[in-house]
């Protein structure tokens, strides 16, 4: 793509760095920025830059926070002693849209895969380990995806955390709700029999 | 109940511009000289029977030289009436795939309803070759019928190349331990369980199927055997790797596992690959693919379509015979056969009490039906 400016140019190769974002759709974005006021602009680029510099981990949870402990790990309201292992931010937002959990979170970031590089060590599992080790944790829910890398870090975790003694559960897979069975694939209607529990348990909530 | 196809027809779809076939319920014999287009009269019941090519990957390549699509129609013969498939690829738009004119949402909603089995000479490498070729023949006919073996076996491939990563970072990076392992060993342990379980369980359910259709074709005092050999058959998988920790290391891979099984094929206990004639092997081949027939069978519930692909040379005229009266004796349903000799095929025929008809193809890209009377039964 060539335009008739370098300024141009360089925003819309930077805005195509964005994931899903191409340089067509970049040069919509850049086109459409142009055609705003100066203090619109000037609003976002600072958010930008304040997102960049500003947002940090919490100390705790390793999510992500604007002050060093996050709103979550900070709340009084919240269960203490419970601590749901996750993959990222996105999963952390997924389960708080649930309303169903008063507990504590922790961010891997990540799973482990060796075929894309990534190894016990890259993932926040020390930070886990020391929270667990303080004590204050009764129970780690392990809540990853169902893959086979998420079953393999979780199978890595559990042989972490057993020397802690901490209770260690991992949540239900099974059909969805509102669902009909017959459209549920096979594996997780199997899965779903296998783990049956007793209906007095499941009408109780 | 048999899959039945009354009706196909072609249209640049490989060789063919335009074709209009009726089929016969039990034998079609299609004859003719090389290149006039019977094997890809077979392929396009393959495509409509399971959504892609005997022999060929890429759809693209069947659209017939020069043009832009091929469109495949087949009309079946079912107890509700008729249900019309329809299977067209267009360069560069995705295959649409339809019945009774309606989309399917998934390709493997269709795959298995109507069931096809092809057998050709290209069937000889799971003879000739390497053990992966057979592996994937057997994991092929498992797992179209069981899902979870499916998935245990893609785990299983997955944990594998995860782990091997892991074995050549420790060479190059130097350390390492069993330790680090020992997730993806558990995972493998898992998943290998499952695939030898399948493995073993399926072929002690084809064995003997083999073994009596090799009987029934040959008639001759020979006996075949298959023989399933896993490291998993003496030491479960995770004492496998616990034991080979240290060659696994240096090998910077994983040395024994179920990617590692072989089913061998015997002849009076001998491996067929070696002491088998030409015959002998092609005979094993039909034999194992009519044994895929019968398990086919018995999991849809449906007789699929037998496709049988100029196999006939290097099988003596007796064993042609004993073939043939098997295939329309009630045990098997539809059968296409592709032949460039049709008076073998004619006098092979002779007398049987089949439905039979012929098409004959020529480089005119005609195609002639000529019905064989039904002779009187023996």
């Amino acid at each position: 793509m060539s335009t008739s400016s370098a300024l141009l140019e360089n925003a819309v190769e930077q805005l195509a760095t964005l994931p899903g974002i191409g340089r067509r759709t970049a040069m919509r974005m850049a086109l459409d920025l142009l055609r705003r006021d100066l203090a619109s602009v000037q609003r976002f680029s600072e958010s930008v830059r304040r997102l960049r510099e500003e947002v940090r981990y919490c100390g705790e949870c390793c999510n992500i926070s604007d002050q060093d402990l996050c709103g979550i790990c900070a709340s009084p309201a919240r269960d203490h002693g419970l601590v749901c292992v996750v993959e990222d931010v996105r999963d952390v937002v997924a389960i708080e849209n649930t309303h169903q959990y008063k507990g504590l979170y922790h961010v891997l970031g990540g799973v482990i895969s060796p075929m894309d590089g990534v190894g016990p060590e890259d993932l926040r599992i020390a930070r886990l380990l020391e929270r667990v080790g303080s004590g204050m944790v009764r129970e780690v829910v392990l809540a990853l995806g169902a893959t086979l890398e998420g079953d393999t870090t979780c199978f890595y975790l559990h042989r972490r955390l057993r020397e802690h003694g901490v209770a260690v559960s991992q949540i239900a897979r099974g059909i969805s709700i509102g669902g009909d069975l017959e459209h549920v694939d096979e594996l997780t209607l199997g899965r779903s029999i296998a783990d049956r529990k007793p209906y007095e348990q499941s009408v109780k909530r | 109940m048999k899959v039945r196809f009354r009706r196909l027809s072609l249209f640049q779809f490989r060789n063919h511009a335009e074709a209009d076939l009726e089929l016969g319920p039990e034998i079609n014999c299609f004859t003719g000289p090389n290149g006039t287009g019977k094997t890809n009269l077979l392929d396009a019941v393959h495509y409509l029977s399971l959504c892609k090519s005997y022999f060929d990957a890429t759809d693209q390549h069947a659209v017939r030289h020069g043009e832009e699509q091929f469109l495949l129609k087949g009309e079946l013969e079912e107890p509700d009436g008729p249900v019309e498939l329809a299977c067209s690829v267009r360069k560069e738009h995705r295959k649409v795939f339809q019945r009774d004119r309606k989309e399917y949402e998934r390709l493997s909603d269709h795959i298995g309803r109507w069931p096809a089995v092809m057998i050709t000479p290209y069937d000889g490498q799971l003879i000739l070759e390497g053990s992966e070729v057979r592996r994937r023949f057997v994991d092929g006919l498992i797992a179209q019928f069981d899902r979870g073996y499916l998935d245990a076996l893609m785990r299983y491939n997955r944990a594998l190349k995860h782990r091997n990563v892991l074995l050549k970072r420790f060479a190059e990076q130097g350390g390492g331990s069993l330790e680090a392992l020992e997730p993806w060993d558990e995972q493998l342990a898992a998943h290998a369980a499952t695939v030898h379980r399948g493995r073993r369980a399926f072929l002690a359910e084809l064995t003997p199927l083999v073994l009596e259709h090799y009987q029934g074709i040959s008639s001759g005092p020979e006996s075949v055997g298959l023989e399933y050999r896993s490291a998993l058959d003496q030491e479960p998988m995770d004492s496998l790797l616990r034991r080979l920790w240290d060659r696994d290391r240096s090998a910077q891979y994983t040395t024994e596992g179920v990617h590692r099984d072989d089913l061998h094929f015997l002849l009076d206990g001998l491996p067929l690959k070696r002491f088998g004639s030409q015959g002998q092997q092609k005979t094993f081949l039909i034999a194992l693919k009519l044994a895929q027939f019968d398990l086919t069978a018995a999991r849809t519930g449906r007789k699929p379509v037998l496709m049988l692909d100029d196999i006939f040379d290097k099988i003596d005229p007796l064993r042609m015979r004993h073939l043939l009266r098997l295939l329309g004796g009630g045990r098997f349903g539809q059968v296409l056969i592709t032949d460039t000799d049709a008076g073998r095929l004619h006098q092979a025929l002779d007398g049987l009490p089949h439905d039979v008809r012929f098409f004959h193809l020529d480089h005119a890209q005609t195609i002639r039906m000529e019905a064989v009377e039904r002779a009187e039964a023996l």
